[in-house]
């Protein structure tokens, strides 16, 4: 098996109200509403992602595969749907960069392989960062490059984290664990 | 070494000995799923084990919650595959009739203290009311437990949060749980487990403990801990037809990353405002607020002792005109314990519109939708803006829903 990059490049998302703050405790219902429940295609969950986020209504027509998104603390707050993480699987996001996230969410992240960082501090210094900028993360370190230029530690994958996302999913995980 | 409670449950399912930050391989005593999540799960385990058994049937179940019967046809179509593969399977379904998983669990002794408990809902840890670890998972997740009986966790740091104080009436358990969020706020918990103690904690029935347990959620933490008092030990005895159950206790000298006391004396009736749970006020501070709908039920608020306590509220009186006041009770042996003892009754004649067991609204399920510019007090636990529709909900106790039913307007209970 040839390991998955551990490094990724992509278009920055600053998920920020509409008076310029960035949002705390993005819960799963802004993230992915409780009216689309039912679905249970990947393929169909992408173009319904933020849209009950204020300001985010049309992210989902913005986004391109590769961007990356940052939030501040308690992102995906809320219910254990999935949908909240695979709505974004489904538009391709890169990964997620916030100060910390729902305790469920972080699992739901972590068990399908979907990158998501964390960066102490992020809420201090987001004004540093803008929709458009060029990041780049390396997941085994931590270190996040904003532009080119300006270096960040946000906090490398834990050992579980980075084996599930390298093998690929929670599953395959699993049998890879049993055949050892 | 000193353990915490949450330690010691992990300890007792894992093969090596645990200490908070090591993630582990968990044991589960029982793993579920809804109609919310279930036909994911079923796709996901499908997709991955084909037709292999699950793990182990005497402790694999769906409990039909969230939209019972099924309104919709998305949901009717979930549902059947759910029920259809549990047929397969030899998997036990709480069907639409039963009521909140949940709560089924604590009445069915799927769970007990010191069991621990996954499924598709995210208000699970409710089962820290009985000394047990509940926890919501996503469809992943559970997909998993049920092939493999158990699933990786990092084991959680605890924090002790101390209630100062007794509970006096006019405030209830929901005043008390929301004092809590008042001080912990949205991530106050975040990632942490929670043990409780004080006697107000002491004095808590089982449907308080359910109450202050449930919102752990909004708090951010994994679970909150209650040690089970010696009533709830003897239930979940009966319940589990286990004789052998007793109160975990945290070792003297367990870690604690942070102790906490919130003080509860003279203590007024709160409420929290929209658009997040930890927006918290007093009830007296928005009194005179026009109320068009009350919403009494869910996982937080929908046990029977909640509806008598506002039976005995609105008895011989009537809901004001105009006025939308909907009831819906946890499960279905609550709604038995309304009907034989006459609260369904006088919930009725005070203009109640009173549905089968359920969750309610919280996932657009039956009751509690609010449309543009209406105004809802609701005992549930999520106010989140959009959540129940475009309107403004404010979450309460069953009193403060009930006086605001009466009055049209937010009120200040009166003991």
């Amino acid at each position: 098996m040839t390991a998955k990059t551990t490094r990724i490049k992509g278009r920055a998302w600053v998920l920020t109200s509409p008076d310029g703050e960035l949002y705390d405790d993005i819960d799963t219902d802004m993230i992915f509403h409780n009216r689309y429940l039912h679905i249970t295609d990947l393929e169909q969950m992408g173009q319904y992602a933020l849209d009950n986020l204020r300001g985010w209504e049309d992210f989902a027509q913005k986004a391109r595969p590769g961007d990356v998104l940052l939030a501040g603390v308690n992102f995906g707050a809320g219910s254990s749907r999935q949908q909240a993480v695979d709505c974004f699987r489904s538009l391709g996001i890169g990964a997620v960069v916030a100060e910390s996230y729902g305790a469920i969410y972080k699992r739901n992240a972590i068990n399908s392989g979907f990158p998501i960082v964390i960066l102490p501090d992020l809420t201090r210094i987001y004004d540093q960062f803008q929709n458009g900028d060029q990041i780049e993360i390396d997941f085994e370190t931590g270190r996040l490059v904003l532009n080119g230029e300006k270096a960040f530690d946000a906090e490398p994958f834990s050992t579980v984290q980075m084996d599930i996302y390298q093998a690929g999913d929670l599953f395959t995980y699993g049998k890879v664990l049993d055949e050892a | 070494m000193a353990q915490t409670i949450i330690e010691k449950i992990i300890q007792a399912h894992a093969d090596t000995q645990v200490k908070a930050g090591d993630i582990v391989w968990m044991h589960l005593d029982a793993r579920t799923a809804r109609d919310f999540g279930g036909a994911n799960v079923v796709k996901n385990f499908r997709s991955h084990y084909g037709d292999a058994p699950v793990d182990d049937v005497a402790k694999t179940f769906f409990t039909f919650d969230l939209v019972t019967p099924a309104n919709n046809i998305p949901y009717a179509i979930n549902q059947q595959i759910c029920r259809d593969w549990a047929k397969e399977q030899g998997v036990r379904v709480f069907d639409v009739d039963m009521g909140i998983g949940s709560h089924v669990a604590i009445e069915y002794g799927l769970a007990w203290p010191g069991s621990t408990f996954v499924g598709t809902d995210s208000h699970l840890n409710i089962l820290g009311a009985i000394g047990a670890f509940g926890q919501g998972m996503g469809d992943q997740d559970i997909a998993f437990t049920f092939k493999a009986g158990k699933t990786w966790f990092e084991v959680p740091r605890t924090m002790k949060v101390t209630i100062e104080g007794e509970l006096e009436p006019p405030c209830t358990a929901k005043d008390l749980t929301l004092a809590c969020l008042r001080v912990l706020g949205a991530s106050g918990a975040l990632g942490q487990a929670v043990e409780f103690y004080g006697p107000a904690i002491e004095a808590l029935d089982l449907p308080g403990r359910i109450t202050l347990a449930s919102m752990m959620t909004e708090m951010g933490g994994i679970i909150g801990l209650i040690p089970p008092s010696e009533e709830v030990l003897a239930f979940c005895r009966e319940r589990s037809r286990r004789d052998d159950l007793h109160a975990l206790q945290a070792d003297a000298g367990a870690e604690y990353t942070q102790e906490i006391q919130v003080d509860i004396s003279g203590l007024e009736p709160l409420i929290a405002c929209p658009p997040k749970p930890d927006n918290v006020k007093s009830v007296r501070d928005v009194a005179g607020t026009k109320v068009d709908s009350v919403f009494i039920g869910s996982c937080t608020n929908g046990r029977f002792e909640d509806f008598a306590a506002v039976a005995q509220i609105v008895e011989g009186k009537h809901i004001a005109p105009g006025m939308v006041a909907s009831v819906v009770p946890a499960t279905r042996e609550v709604y038995a314990q309304m009907l034989e003892s006459g609260v369904l009754q006088t919930l009725f004649q005070a203009g109640f519109v009173i549905s089968n067991p359920g969750c309610g609204g919280c996932a657009s399920g039956h009751i509690g939708m609010v449309g543009q510019g209406q105004v809802q007090i609701s005992t549930s636990n999520r106010n989140f803006a959009g959540k129940q529709g475009p309107g403004d909900n404010y979450l309460a106790s069953p009193a403060v829903a009930a006086w605001a039913a009466l009055a049209g307007e937010i009120t200040v209970p009166r003991a």
